[in-house]
């Protein structure tokens, strides 16, 4: 299980060195950077949410930029909460305390892996990866706050490129049907269309045009037209 | 920021703006799943939607990156992409073969085309 953990948590933690950067640059303090990669826990959030404060905008306007970027976190948790739940015996105070820790990475990771798993064995086991990699990226990122003054580019390109091929790589690993390897095809194709067309909704759009077509597509080649 | 902005605005910004707009997300997504099974019909919809939307956060960062990843050429970081997918599914489906494959073809091509 160490192995397994240490992938993830080097790649997201990658990304966050990359935001502790852009976090200093942007005037937030110390603390302010680390109460922001607790509580929100979701990095393009968190980038919006710099940004928000940073440029003087208002906590309505804020909370609706956040918001919007965010929306994708419930599919997945809609997605991911089936996989650990024991039927009639998980507490559902105990999947909303769960739910904190998804975030695509976390998502991707638990996808993949918690299937090999014995039910009653999940959640816990998410909780407790859930748990390490936010205390282990919340630690590397004040440190990398404190020392990292700038990268060479090529350095940051380089940690930039990793959470991308990470992602690519582990949705794969993780898809189990037809319908999920489709819906990754067409979410791949269509993200940057939509973020040309509609950007801010773009991330909804490829989910629900995406997914739907993929959905479709499989379904007709499973059942026919019925 | 600006300078009339009371010391703790930035962390009720962060808690309201940040965190309760994010979480609200996460929670309707427990409640919404309520009794739903995992191998439901709406199910595998959620979870085409979920993928989809994900693989969409995937070619984004590839072709619209923030920061130092912008300096690089697109084909080259398309090349590099598409590399490491290549080589994790060469490879047993690997993950760590992937990313560094990846990475081996990023940081060689930026060389090269750096030094030519």
């Amino acid at each position: 299980m160490r192995s397994a953990v240490s992938i993830p948590a080097l790649i997201l933690t990658a990304a966050f060195v990359g935001y502790a950067g852009l976090a200093r640059e942007s005037g937030l303090t110390l603390d302010q950077t680390l109460l922001m990669t607790g509580l929100v826990w979701a990095l393009p959030s968190i980038v919006v949410l710099t940004g928000a404060i940073t440029g003087g905008m208002g906590m309505i306007s804020a909370g609706l930029a956040v918001a919007l970027a965010s929306v994708r976190l419930m599919p997945m948790t809609m997605a991911l909460m089936p996989l650990l739940r024991v039927e009639g015996k998980t507490k559902r105070w105990h999947l909303l305390i769960a739910s904190h820790f998804v975030a695509v990475t976390a998502w991707v990771f638990a996808m993949r892996n918690v299937q090999d798993l014995p039910r009653e064995a999940r959640l816990p086991f998410f909780l407790g990866f859930g748990a390490s990699l936010t205390g282990f990226v919340f630690c590397m990122t004040g440190i990398a706050y404190v020392m990292v003054g700038s990268l060479p580019p090529m350095v940051a390109g380089g940690l930039f490129m990793l959470t991308p091929v990470y992602f690519l790589c582990s949705l794969w690993g993780a898809s189990r049907i037809s319908a999920d390897k489709a819906a990754m095809l067409a979410g791949l194709v269509l993200g940057p269309v939509f973020f040309r067309l509609a950007p801010g909704l773009d991330l909804l759009l490829t989910g629900l045009v995406g997914g739907t077509l993929a959905y479709l597509a499989t379904r007709l080649s499973r059942r026919g037209w019925r | 920021m600006t300078m009339a902005d009371p010391w703790w605005w930035p962390y009720a910004m962060i808690v309201v703006a940040g965190w309760l707009a994010t979480d609200v997300w996460r929670w309707l997504g427990v409640l919404f799943s309520g009794r739903l099974r995992e191998d439901s019909e709406l199910m595998v919809f959620i979870r085409s939607v979920a993928t989809a939307l994900v693989a969409g956060v995937i070619s984004k960062l590839v072709l619209f990156p923030a920061g130092a990843l912008e300096t690089a050429p697109v084909a080259l970081r398309l090349a590099a992409a598409v590399t490491g997918f290549a080589a994790f599914l060469a490879f047993g489906q690997r993950v760590i073969v992937g990313v560094l494959a990846a990475e081996v073809v990023l940081i060689g091509g930026w060389l090269l085309l750096g030094a030519g």
